[in-house]
């Protein structure tokens, strides 16, 4: 018999969220980023909704107002953090390792990464920082990435019934993006239906529909950023 | 997949309170799973046996989860339902204007140790 099989088992009650200690790493990166006036904005949605192109068009829109970098959360590859840097948009890779989304740990590495690049190829940190989270709809919903503001890109083909199906998501986000509107002749997508569906989780969500690729609505995007700033700046 | 990570998060939680306790071997672990809170218990159990094998202090600790229903309070009557039944509106009063107030969240409840 061990030493251990000698000691009683007791019940230590814990009580404590699961998600307790990435909350509070989450707070303590938010007034990190007020302390140093940099906004964070995290950018969610399903893979090939289109987080990259439609960043790279609002990012040449929000060109001389405000310095931007981004990082790119990946499970692999660095082909997003490329095209970013292609456009001469700072901008770092991170690599989760298998896992499915981003911790407010891991977000904070990637701004220390992202704005020491910056200010080696700049000469000044970035106002705003935007990470492109990995393509999925449920699990980066349950992390708080220490985020000031949450944003989610949903484009017509996946359908106007996603916010009944991945409630979470559309609960946590600020602004929802509905891109790929030059093709909307072709789905069945009905705008009721889905924004219903979207006030019914978020009765504050703002819902922006744009283009990527004609740049429809993407200065309705870049005002919505502008205005958060603005916002935030003065509080 | 997210289970993998959440499976880290009640590890390191795990780790904190057996240190608080001065516990040398953790039996078991009780999670307790909000009903909406998209933790699915099956495959938090695999990345359970996968991860705690690592982890010399619990590396053959049993996980025991719980649901907890969810539940929604009506704004305007304050009457609480359960929306995975109801939805969003309230079916004593009619109104939409109801919110969430228990089970998205997942809570490590208590662990049994020596």
């Amino acid at each position: 018999m061990t030493e251990a099989d000698e000691k009683k088992v007791r019940i230590i009650e814990v009580k404590e969220s699961v998600f307790a200690a990435n909350d509070e790493a989450a707070d303590k990166l938010r007034s990190r980023l007020k302390e140093e006036g940099t906004f964070l904005m995290n950018v969610m949605g399903s893979p090939g909704a289109g987080k990259t192109s439609t960043l790279l068009k609002t990012i040449a829109e929000l060109k001389g107002d405000i310095s931007v970098g981004v990082m790119e959360a990946d499970i692999d590859s660095d082909v997003d953090a490329r095209d970013m840097l292609d456009a001469g948009i700072p901008s770092i890779q991170i690599h989760t390792g298998g896992m499915c989304h981003l911790d407010a740990g891991m977000t904070e590495t990637g701004v220390n990464e992202l704005q020491a690049y910056a200010q080696e190829e700049t000469g000044a940190p970035v106002d705003l920082a935007i990470l492109e989270n990995v393509g999925n709809l449920v699990c980066p919903a349950e992390f708080d990435t220490g985020a000031n503001a949450n944003v989610e890109i949903l484009s017509v083909p996946e359908g106007d019934d996603k916010p009944y199906k991945y409630p979470l998501m559309f609960e946590t986000t600020d602004v929802v993006l509905v891109n790929k509107i030059d093709v909307m002749e072709h789905f069945d997508f009905d705008k009721k239906y889905f924004e219903d569906g979207v006030y019914l989780r978020n009765p504050e969500a703002t819902i922006i529909y744009l283009s990527a690729k004609t740049g429809e609505g993407i200065d309705a995007f870049a005002s919505w950023i502008k205005d958060q700033i603005s916002v935030y700046d003065l509080a | 997949m997210h289970e993998l990570g959440i499976v880290f998060y009640i590890i390191d939680g795990v780790k904190a309170a057996a240190q608080d306790n001065n516990v040398s071997r953790v039996e078991a672990v009780t999670v307790e799973l909000g009903e909406v809170s998209g933790v699915v218990p099956d495959l938090l159990q695999d990345a359970w046996n996968w991860a705690i094998k690592r982890e010399p202090i619990m590396d053959e600790a049993t996980l025991f989860t719980e649901v907890q229903p969810a539940l929604n309070q009506c704004d305007d009557c304050k009457e609480t339902f359960s929306p995975t039944k109801f939805g969003k509106t309230c079916p004593a009063c009619g109104s939409p204007n109801t919110h969430l107030i228990q089970g998205s969240g997942a809570i490590i409840k208590n662990i049994a140790a020596r």
